[in-house]
């Protein structure tokens, strides 16, 4: 009998310059990390508007986590400074109006850090698997 | 408190236009009731002595009409504005972002004792209300149904302006009456209340606030730090536009990054919470980002001094993580 499992949908915003190639080093050194996770590749952590977090839950993510270079690594010197303001404020603004606080995350991984990678994404989806679905950030018009 | 009168604010006007330091001036001019005065630009003392007002219902922030008014073409010398304590902290913050030509500005202080809102006049009093007396401290109402009735100015004002923030003005080229001191508010209260709810009692708290949104963009329209030409909520491509809400959450996503467009940059003017048709809080969201700036960041007030580097725009090498910020104790 097949048994309708749920698997949750991840967005990952992962940095070109670390994460990305982070990522790439958990593939080659086959490290195994959910399927569920799709990774998006930007320029620099900081290239993340608030606004992309917001519309993929709106279009159905049930947990979004932004990766980049540690403080300090940034390839652009300060972008990950910045991120870690901005999505400071919003998470906290997010937790402020009763959204699940384990649905967003923000991870530091540089392009070393594949088993550092592997494991992030293996307990994010856990986490949001237990959350189970995102019905609070959901906009029923966008979905597909 | 020297109480301002029109007359006082005319005199100056006309003394302005006369020597020619002004050419127009931005004022509040009377509506079709006592209570809904709308802003206007008067380029003659002769319709400014005919509609101009001044009461307890002048609290439009004149401070983003500059941004229209200096940019116009082939209008000589300089706008007249009138500001309020609170008016002068978006005034700064506008300059801070290099967003009107100071030199084609000539702005007025003008103490202020705080606004009164009509809806909280309304809630007493109820509908059909006449006219309305605001010359002295015990306001008098006069309605349809129910006669004269005095109510008190301190029971009905607004509420950015029961929370006051400061009465100091911080700037001006010339200033009527005293200047005012910071005052110690207890504007976050609210926020805090809501904090210490379970995260459901926010989430039952703000679907209840923000459904009730029609996305009028009032708040949008009218803020002082909102100034980009092109909004990110004019996209057709949203997928979004022009179809009935399903569920509320687009109303959410709009006042998240409304509020966080404007975060480290709004000044707590309270406009927002003044035009909202719907009587949506919305002070509660920006002050929430006010208060977390505040204690991530160390203390800032924006529009305090120009040139001031908002917290967003900046970093230091400590600053705490994300993880840290929605997991804290004492926030």
């Amino acid at each position: 009998m097949q048994v309708n499992e749920y698997k949750p949908k991840i967005v990952a915003f992962c940095c070109n310059w670390c994460s990305y190639a982070g990522a790439d080093l958990a593939g080659s050194n086959r490290l195994s990390y959910p399927a569920e996770v799709k990774v998006i590749r930007v320029p620099c952590s900081c290239r993340v508007n608030p606004m992309f977090i917001l519309r993929a839950f709106q279009r159905g993510a049930d947990g979004v986590i932004l990766c980049g270079c540690h403080p300090g690594d940034c390839h652009y010197t300060s972008g990950n400074y910045y991120t870690r303001r901005r999505m400071a404020l919003l998470f906290s603004m997010l937790d402020y109006l009763g959204i699940e606080k384990e649905r967003t995350r923000v991870e530091w991984v540089s392009a070393a850090e594949g088993a550092k990678f592997a494991a992030t994404m293996n307990d994010f989806v856990q986490t949001v698997t237990a959350l189970g679905e995102n019905k609070r950030l959901e906009d029923l018009r966008c979905k597909k | 408190m020297q109480k301002i009168t029109r007359d006082a604010l005319i005199e100056k006007a006309q003394t302005l236009l006369d020597s020619g330091v002004v050419t127009r001036v931005l004022g509040w001019k009377k509506g079709d009731f006592d209570y809904d005065v709308t802003p206007a630009l008067f380029t003659d003392i002769e319709s400014m002595k005919k509609d101009f007002v001044f009461g307890d219902f002048c609290g439009a922030n004149f401070s983003k009409y500059l941004l229209k008014e200096t940019k116009k073409i082939g209008v000589e010398g300089k706008v007249l504005v009138f500001l309020k304590s609170c008016d002068t902290y978006s005034f700064n913050q506008l300059l801070t972002e290099h967003r009107f030509d100071r030199e084609k500005v000539y702005a007025v202080g003008i103490p202020c004792d705080g606004m009164v809102d009509v809806n909280k006049i309304k809630a007493i009093v109820g509908d059909g209300i006449v006219s309305i007396d605001d010359s002295a401290e015990v306001i008098k109402v006069e309605t349809l149904y129910d006669g004269v009735k005095e109510l008190n100015k301190a029971d009905i004002l607004l509420e950015r302006c029961a929370n006051c923030k400061s009465r100091k003005h911080v700037a001006y080229d010339e200033l009527m009456g005293e200047d005012g001191e910071v005052i110690d508010s207890n504007r976050f209260d609210e926020v805090e209340k809501l904090e210490k709810m379970s995260a459901d009692e926010r989430f039952a708290f703000w679907q209840n606030e923000l459904s009730r949104c029609i996305r009028c963009n009032a708040c949008r329209d009218v803020c002082p730090a909102c100034t980009c030409e092109k909004c990110v909520f004019n996209n057709p491509n949203s997928g979004v536009e022009n179809k009935a809400a399903a569920n509320s959450f687009e109303e959410q996503m709009f006042h998240i990054i409304r509020a966080f467009h404007v975060a480290g940059r709004c000044t707590d003017c309270g406009e927002c919470s003044r035009v909202c048709p719907q009587h949506i809080p919305l002070h509660l969201l920006n002050r929430k980002f006010i208060k977390d700036i505040n204690s991530f960041y160390g203390d800032y007030q924006a529009g305090e001094t120009v040139g001031s580097r908002a917290p967003l725009t900046n970093f230091t090498k400590e600053d705490l993580e994300p993880s840290e910020a929605v997991n804290r104790e004492d926030k």
